[in-house]
């Protein structure tokens, strides 16, 4: 692979529909807040320089899960090859925050793009014999042809953004 | 199998190919073009395959010490394993949870082990509402049928079918039509299940060892909500599912989805260590936060075994347990293309891989419904991601088959035509005629012509078609009067002043007693390219009995051919085949049935007899002592399943082109006929439905040749198009005047 691991990570992304803008710490929130539909669940940001927008529901209720249209989460890593990022599945709810919306926005520091499922996997090797863990890779919206064509959003979101944060 | 037995099948398949077969066929080859296109965009593909049949070869190797591990690490986790012994324990065992958490519903991901074990019925029988909620398992539990392909479980229904069914069952306000209308209808009725779901069951596609992780791959989400929304999730999956390591998914990971329905990766791959730290959605209770409300979880993994230890202690079926069930063999086989699971398949699973699984799961009964429907054409196997050799496996368990039936009741008719390796028990009437056509092959020459009109005359076809099968609308080869072997011997010696090479030319049984012109074009043009060549007598490869699972018969026609041919490799002859089929006995079967030091050779010093003319060449013989196309020429050009198998057409391609032809191969797996597949009554509507596929590409390409490598395509694109092809050699022999 000569591309930067980003570059990979954006191409292969667009292969399966989902759209990747790079920004800078300062301006995430921002173009968190352009990309979110109301109303929208999501689950806090571990990082302290980047923050959800503040009318984004965190911790929701069921019911607020079924409504919401836009779910914001952060993922764990990414990985450049296949366009797939990872969710942990965290006690505040990543999981279904980032499944039961429409619209899913990851936000992914770009430190976390690896390059290829090798990596991803000595990664989560790592991580799962410390804590016993849980990921969801996640590649492009939730899809199904069962019902004789290609349509997106079968059970989980119709559309996926991913903010990489540099 | 008697005449009855025949047309009742034959009935079977003409209905399905008439109702289920245009959608199958759509959604197969669509599958099979992305795998195409998948894997050639993997740069390590071939390492990707090793590596993860590797990993199956250790975990099954080493099954009990893992299952002990995975347990372990399990109840660590806080979960519960159950190893059950089979469906009725299995199935015990799930009630026993469900009833214990006082479950109305549970709800279900896409799960092959739990249609084995049919947990669907067991809890329905007992009080528990089951839901499917993948999509395509979904519309088959509303339409009460069962799934036609492991992987795409309604791949034998249509948009319209689907349809109609959901505009007659459910009645919605606007009828259903598109796609889209209908999924996002299944979405809707869904999640008001899955949120009064009181338990999740999943399967299982692998399970680490070292920290109790289960990869689940799919596509539509509906996984991820039958694990997140309840607070129980049973997982349900077969012993085999083990591998030692979380680092050993990346190689499946990047293989299945591409083998299977051609998809780089598939949407989601769930990597859950249960009882997962989510919080559970208690619809129940809306307006309390989902951090607020989540009860402690609960994890029951059922481990299934139903077989599968035994599997693994037969040197036969244990290659079955490497399967990771990905479809590919399915999609890639022409017979399952045109049928699909509801005839190429048995209690559960369905395709190539399924004989296995059957056969060990179910038992040998099971398995004989569609076994033959493998035709050996080895497609499969190199399709497969983790390499393993499907039609041998298929092989095997027909012969087991053949020797606990029952013997033909027509026995008198092939008496001297069945080997006593064989007897006893012993393969039906029709198995054993084709199995042993090589005897048929010299009487036919024998008696010729008189045989061919015989054999071609009404009142003996209709004799063969009611005592062994053979069906009638099939027009018997031609058997010559004069075989290769006796044009060669008397012929004057024609060897090379300064011989390059020495070859000996192997005279299969059908290039020496039908297809004689191809084996005379193939002698000259190895002489022109200046090798010293003979033609010995020798005996049939064994093709024909190993595909009907005659395997002691073969074995002897191996022995017997590696007692001709090896005193030549010992002295430094190559061995040069025609026929495809039987250069795959030489170069793959072989090793299953002679010993090493009798296989080896054989194997590395045996060619067919184009991938031999562009080595010569390759090495400076004169290629232009062969004829050329003389201007402009086109040749359509449909090479053998196994020689494309062995990554043998190529050779072909490129020899024609070289010689001024322009070149169009064929773009289906297999001609249809496989051998004697498409002569038997009870196939022959399926062989010309794949045969159709061949038929329409070459009748629209009106190419100034056609051209095959093998006799059985020879005979079905004479009875697709009219005229019969030639071999490619005979584009290339100079004209000899003998």
């Amino acid at each position: 692979m000569t591309a930067e691991p980003y570059d990979r990570f954006a191409s292969r992304a667009a292969d399966f529909g989902v759209e990747v803008t790079r920004v800078a710490a300062a301006d995430a929130s921002s173009t968190i807040e352009t990309l979110v539909e109301r109303p929208a669940v999501g689950a806090a940001l571990p990082w302290a320089d980047v923050t959800l927008p503040e009318d984004v529901r965190t911790d929701p209720t069921p019911a607020e899960l079924d409504e919401a249209v836009t779910g914001v989460t952060a993922a764990a890593f990414a990985v450049a090859d296949y366009g797939s990022i990872a969710l942990r599945a965290t006690p505040d709810g990543t999981e279904p925050v980032s499944l039961f919306p429409d619209r899913h926005v990851a936000v992914l520091r770009e430190a976390d793009v690896l390059p290829d499922m090798a990596a991803a996997f000595d990664r989560l090797g790592e991580t799962f014999r410390a804590t016993y863990g849980s990921a969801i890779l996640a590649t492009g919206p939730s899809a199904t042809a069962d019902m004789g064509e290609l349509v997106k959003g079968a059970h989980g979101p119709k559309a996926v953004d991913v903010v990489v944060v540099r | 199998m008697s005449s009855k037995g025949h047309e009742a099948k034959a009935a079977r398949i003409r209905e399905l190919l008439e109702t289920e077969g245009d959608a199958v066929a759509t959604n197969t080859r669509g599958f099979n073009t992305g795998r195409y296109e998948s894997v050639a965009k993997l740069d390590d593909y071939q390492r990707l395959r090793q590596e993860a049949r590797e990993i199956k070869e250790d975990a099954i190797e080493r099954l009990p010490e893992l299952l002990e591990e995975l347990t372990e690490t399990v109840e660590a986790n806080g979960g519960t394993v159950y190893v059950a012994e089979d469906a009725a324990d299995a199935n015990r065992y799930v009630a026993e949870v469900c009833e214990a958490r006082d479950a109305e519903r549970l709800v279900k991901s896409k799960s092959m082990t739990s249609e084995e074990i049919e947990v669907n019925d067991y809890l329905q029988a007992r009080g528990v509402d089951v839901v499917e909620t993948d999509l395509g398992e979904w519309v088959l539990q509303v339409a009460d049928e069962s799934p036609s392909h492991i992987v795409a479980p309604a791949i034998h229904k249509s948009r319209e079918g689907i349809a109609a069914l959901f505009n007659e069952r459910f009645d919605p306000d606007e009828p259903l039509e598109t796609a889209e209308e209908l999924t996002m209808f299944a979405r809707e009725q869904l999640l008001e299940r899955i949120k009064g779901a009181d338990v999740g069951m999943t399967g299982a596609n692998f399970l680490t060892a070292d920290t109790g992780t289960m990869a689940l791959v799919t596509s539509e989400g509906n996984a991820r909500k039958t694990v997140t929304v309840p607070d129980t999730h049973i997982a349900v999956a077969g012993v085999e599912k083990v591998v030692p390591s979380v680092e050993d998914l990346q190689p499946f990971v990047e293989l299945i989805g591409r083998s299977g329905t051609g998809q780089d990766i598939t949407s989601y791959v769930s990597l859950l260590t249960p009882p997962v730290e989510s919080p559970t959605v208690d619809f129940d209770d809306p307006e309390t936060p989902i951090t607020e409300g989540s009860p402690d979880r609960e994890f029951h993994l059922v481990l299934v075994d139903n077989g599968r230890l035994a599997m693994r202690e037969d040197d036969t079926l244990r290659e079955t347990l490497y399967c990771i069930r990905c479809s590919a063999c399915s999609n890639t086989c022409a017979n399952f293309q045109s049928v699909g699971g509801h005839a190429f398949g048995g209690e559960t699973y369905s395709g190539g891989i399924a004989t296995g699984w059957e056969a060990g799961v179910e038992g040998l009964d099971t398995a004989a419904e569609f076994n033959d429907l493998c035709t050996g054409c080895s497609r499969c196997v190199e399709a497969c991601p983790v390499k393993i050799d499907i039609p041998w496996i298929n092989t095997v368990v027909r012969d087991r088959i053949n020797r606990s039936g029952d013997a033909g009741q027509f026995d008198f008719l092939v008496d001297g035509l069945t080997p006593d390796a064989e007897s006893g028990g012993g393969p039906e009437l029709q198995k054993r005629l084709f199995g042993n056509f090589e005897t048929l092959a010299k009487l036919g020459s024998t008696f010729a012509p008189l045989s061919n009109w015989v054999a071609n005359a009404g009142p003996v076809k209709g004799l063969l078609e009611r005592t062994v099968g053979v069906d009638r609308r099939r027009e018997f080869p031609a058997f010559q009067r004069e075989t290769l072997v006796d044009w060669f011997d008397d012929r004057d010696s024609r060897v090379p002043a300064d011989p390059e090479r020495k070859a000996v030319f192997y005279p299969d049984v059908y290039t020496n007693h039908m297809l004689v012109e191809r084996g005379k074009a193939a002698v000259r043009t190895l002489e022109a390219l200046g090798v010293e060549v003979v033609v010995p007598r020798a005996p049939g490869a064994g093709r024909a009995p190993l595909s009907q699972g005659m395997i002691a018969t073969a074995r002897s026609k191996a022995e017997r051919v590696a007692d001709a041919l090896g005193p030549y490799v010992e002295d430094g002859y190559d061995v040069v085949v025609l026929e495809p089929s039987d250069l795959a006995m030489f170069r793959e079967d072989y090793a299953h049935l002679l010993p090493a030091e009798a296989y080896e050779p054989l194997a590395e010093h045996s060619y067919e007899a184009v991938e031999y003319v562009y080595g010569l060449v390759a090495n400076g013989a004169d290629a232009d002592a062969l004829a050329s196309a003389g201007g402009p020429a086109s040749v359509a050009y449909h090479s053998h399943c196994q020689q494309r198998t062995m990554g043998l057409a190529e050779y072909t391609v490129a020899v024609l082109e070289q010689r001024g032809y322009e070149v169009t191969t064929s773009d289906v797996e297999c001609c249809g006929m496989a051998g004697s597949f498409g002569y038997k009554e009870q196939y022959y509507d399926l062989s010309m439905d794949v045969g159709e596929n061949l038929g329409e590409q070459f009748r629209s390409l009106e190419a100034d040749h056609v051209v095959a490598s093998g006799t059985s395509c020879t005979d079905q694109l004479e009875d697709l198009l009219g005229d019969p092809p030639r071999h490619p050699v005979e584009l290339l022999a100079p004209d000899g005047g003998d």
